[in-house]
């Protein structure tokens, strides 16, 4: 593999085991500066346990990941400094339920010395703003709808001025009126050059917003391209059998 | 019988009042020293530092906590009542003091349970999230997680308050000047063993029952708060 200046996130030969269950065996990737990468794939292929292992959410059991260029599995590694510099939003949403938007928001910036309170609070109104939230501003997330929350979460790693978004399932737990609200956000996202990764159930969505699409299964990635190949022409008989199913 | 209890509250009332002093500070020291004790073993409970395939810390805190909760606290007050003025003879405890210290090691066991329930309660999303942002473990426990498991021991140890102030009547057995202890006395005194018991009682059930509705109030108004 060439070593590539824009090559932020590497990946080499990654394995992860829970217990006497495979789920990673053997990952190879890198993902460019600006790439917009979907995975897509059955339950159980390892693609949530790909992303979460990105930034160390999951360690490892075997295999080297490189995050502009540094390797994060290395044990003398200060991970919480890497993981300040990626976005990560999930599937259940997560956000504080003691705090108010304005603060789920601004907490971590302000407490890892990144802004000062005043500067965090007006970053907070401008990103609100971006994603239609600003009236939340003093809520607690109980008033929010999962959509809303979902918003918010995005918001809130958005906040930390992250070189890449993670973004594990972001859908898959909201009401179908509310998916398309998020999709928006995360498109808008990406259209402003983010580095993004999406695991994700929403083929129209992976489809019309990846640079290259990823299917995992088995824990490999199976089959990778660019949407157009992945959807239009699959080689992969296991790809073709998933798209079949999904894509009625 | 009304008329004695009467006559028994008329005279000695002031040594009641002085047992309910014992055993109000009794607990509240008690209940004090098992959260601070508690809360450290919770953490040593949840400790996931390893040698070999051994969590060290967490291993000991389990043997303590459960060694406490499967023995009975007269036995342990028992025992550091003999074992104490000895094992720490350059220290002169006092009976009180090895009483003390056996009350707050046995409430510690049940309080550190109660902590833990309450951190692991939890969702695990959170710490996630919290972690994800760049907060190492010890920010995400004191700003994310701490925050929303008070809400859930809090109660709990309230609860756990009523419970000592009835348990410190075993320290009766030696004397520490409880209201089990008062009881003890004045019926000695007067040879009256239901009057002054019923005094007792009602004693001690005023306050754990009002108590108890305190502790539902304030769980009532966590509850109407932001989450």
């Amino acid at each position: 593999m060439q070593v590539n200046s824009k090559e932020l996130l590497k990946v080499e030969n990654l394995h992860k085991k829970f217990g006497d269950l495979h789920v990673l065996k053997g990952v190879t990737e890198h993902i460019t500066q600006g790439e917009v990468v979907s995975v897509i794939g059955p339950s159980g292929g390892g693609k949530s346990t790909f992303l979460r292992c990105l930034n160390l959410l999951e360690t490892p059991d075997e295999g080297k990941i490189y995050f502009e260029g540094v390797d994060i599995t290395d044990k003398s590694v200060n991970i919480n400094i890497h993981r300040q510099k990626m976005g990560m939003v999930f599937q259940h949403f997560n956000v504080f339920p003691n705090m108010t938007v304005q603060k789920n928001i601004t907490m971590a910036p302000v407490l890892l010395g990144k802004k000062s309170q005043k500067e965090a609070d007006e970053m907070a109104a401008e990103l609100l703003e971006r994603v239609g939230l600003i009236d939340k501003l003093n809520e607690y997330p109980k008033r929010l709808s999962g959509g809303q929350k979902q918003r918010l979460a995005i918001v809130r790693a958005l906040a930390m001025e992250p070189d890449v978004m993670l973004f594990d399932e972001p859908t898959s737990a909201l009401d179908p009126e509310m998916v398309g609200e998020v999709l928006n956000v995360i498109k808008e996202l990406v259209k402003t050059g983010m580095t993004t990764v999406i695991v994700t159930h929403e083929m129209g969505f992976a489809r019309e917003v990846s640079d290259r699409v990823f299917f995992m299964d088995g824990g490999i990635i199976a089959e990778k391209g660019s949407p157009e190949e992945i959807f239009g022409n699959p080689q992969n008989p296991r790809t073709k059998e998933f798209l079949g199913k999904v894509l009625y | 019988m009304l008329a004695n209890i009467e006559k028994v509250w008329n005279g000695y009332w002031n040594l009641f009042l002085t047992g309910l002093g014992y055993t109000l500070l009794l607990s509240f020291i008690t209940v004090l020293a098992g959260c601070v004790i508690g809360f450290f073993l919770a953490l040593m409970r949840m400790s996931k530092w390893e040698i070999g395939k051994v969590k060290p810390l967490s291993v000991v805190a389990g043997i303590f906590i459960e060694v406490v909760r499967g023995t009975p606290l007269l036995l342990q007050l028992y025992f550091f009542y003999f074992l104490l003025p000895d094992l720490l003879s350059f220290l002169d405890l006092s009976e009180f003091a090895c009483i003390t210290i056996a009350l707050c090691l046995n409430s510690a066991a049940y309080v550190s349970e109660i902590i833990r329930a309450g951190i692991q309660a939890v969702d695990k999303g959170q710490t996630e999230a919290a972690r994800c942002l760049g907060l190492d473990s010890r920010q995400a426990m004191i700003h994310v997680v701490m925050p929303q498991a008070v809400k859930n021991i809090l109660p709990a140890l309230c609860n756990e308050f009523v419970t000592m102030i009835k348990e410190t009547s075993l320290a009766s057995t030696f004397f520490v000047g409880e209201l089990m202890t008062q009881y003890k006395s004045i019926s000695g005194a007067l040879y009256l063993t239901i009057e002054p018991l019923i005094i007792v009682g009602i004693i001690y059930f005023i306050v754990t029952f009002g108590l108890s509705k305190c502790v539902l109030a304030l769980e009532r108004r966590m509850n109407a708060g932001e989450q």
